[in-house]
């Protein structure tokens, strides 16, 4: 693979990684580093990636297993991973839609959702991927995949019910 | 009614039972304007799904403008060689032709001057010689103490 072939391939797929990435790592420079970071290893690995079935699976999962690295290593340097540690330079979402308030709180919610969790609702209810995909990023099976991905919807219904009914009442 | 239909939709989706399509299905739903009032509390989190999908990665412009930074620093280096080169080519040629250098018009003339100059470098290079035979002598001598 050239440079130009590898980049025609790599192209279409890289807002995925960059916002799964975001999703772990909660900020924009982090994200891109990783993404950054994930290409330079495809781009080494030029030689054997035909003989993988999907390159952009085996993006994802490298994504993923960076970014969970990098938050490893940052709960190892005794910085509690609560998502202060990352403010956002153009507070985006917040900013943006100031009127979609609630939308924060879904973003709030699913930040306090476990990892693997946040990767499933990432993977499957932003990038809509089918479950066997799922399953093959995340090394998991497709009913473990289901299951978890539903006991993450659930959890954001509840949060966003609470939020809902404490608003009324 | 549509709702009814929704809502099955969302027990589904709970369950974590949808297809893709149907999750398109309640997506595409709850952007529309017209809500049920009893859904409403899940618009915000289909609404955040679609506003996260269309999250790109930002381009960075700093490689491309340090390469751009390179070629014209290159340009300016090579533009300040050239004109020093310039400069310096330009005042050698000039000094050359303002120089007041006697020039013959008559080629005759011109070259009885030149035997003039070369016959009196020649004289001068021969009292040179002359007063070099006195060292040459006194290597002879030198030679002859040291050989006994």
């Amino acid at each position: 693979m050239n440079q130009k072939e590898f980049v025609a391939a790599v192209i279409p797929f890289q807002n995925k990684l960059f916002r799964l990435a975001k999703r772990l790592l909660v900020s924009t420079e982090e994200a891109e580093d990783a993404t950054q970071e994930v290409m330079v290893k495809l781009w080494n690995k030029n030689e054997v990636l035909n003989q993988y079935n999907s390159v952009e699976a085996l993006a994802m999962t490298m994504t993923k297993n960076y970014c969970l690295d990098q938050l490893k290593s940052k709960r190892a340097q005794n910085l509690q991973i609560v998502h202060n540690n990352y403010k956002e330079s153009n507070s985006g979402l917040q900013k943006n839609i100031e009127d979609l308030d609630t939308l924060a709180w879904v973003q709030k919610t699913i930040d306090n959702l476990p990892e693997q969790q946040k990767i499933i609702i990432q993977l499957r209810d932003i990038e809509q991927m089918e479950f066997d995909q799922i399953a093959e990023i995340t090394d998991m099976n497709p009913t473990a995949v289901r299951v978890s991905l539903s006991r993450a919807r659930k959890t954001i219904r509840e949060k966003i019910n609470n939020t809902h009914q404490y608003g009324i009442s | 009614m549509e709702f009814h239909k929704i809502e099955h939709l969302l027990e589904k989706y709970f369950e974590g039972q949808t297809t893709i399509v149907e999750e398109k299905e309640l997506q595409t739903y709850f952007s529309s304007p017209d809500v049920a009032r009893h859904l409403e509390q899940y618009r915000s989190i289909f609404q955040f799904f679609t506003h996260e999908k269309n999250l790109i990665r930002p381009q960075k412009a700093a490689p491309k403008s340090k390469k751009r930074l390179v070629v014209w620093l290159s340009v300016a280096a090579s533009t300040a060689v050239f004109l020093g080169i310039g400069t310096f080519v330009y005042q050698n040629y000039n000094t050359v032709t303002d120089s007041s250098f006697g020039t013959y018009d008559n080629p005759e003339m011109a070259f009885q001057e030149t035997q003039k100059a070369l016959n009196l470098l020649s004289t001068n290079v021969n009292v040179g010689v002359q007063s070099v035979q006195y060292i040459h002598e006194f290597d002879n001598s030198k030679n002859k103490i040291f050989k006994k």
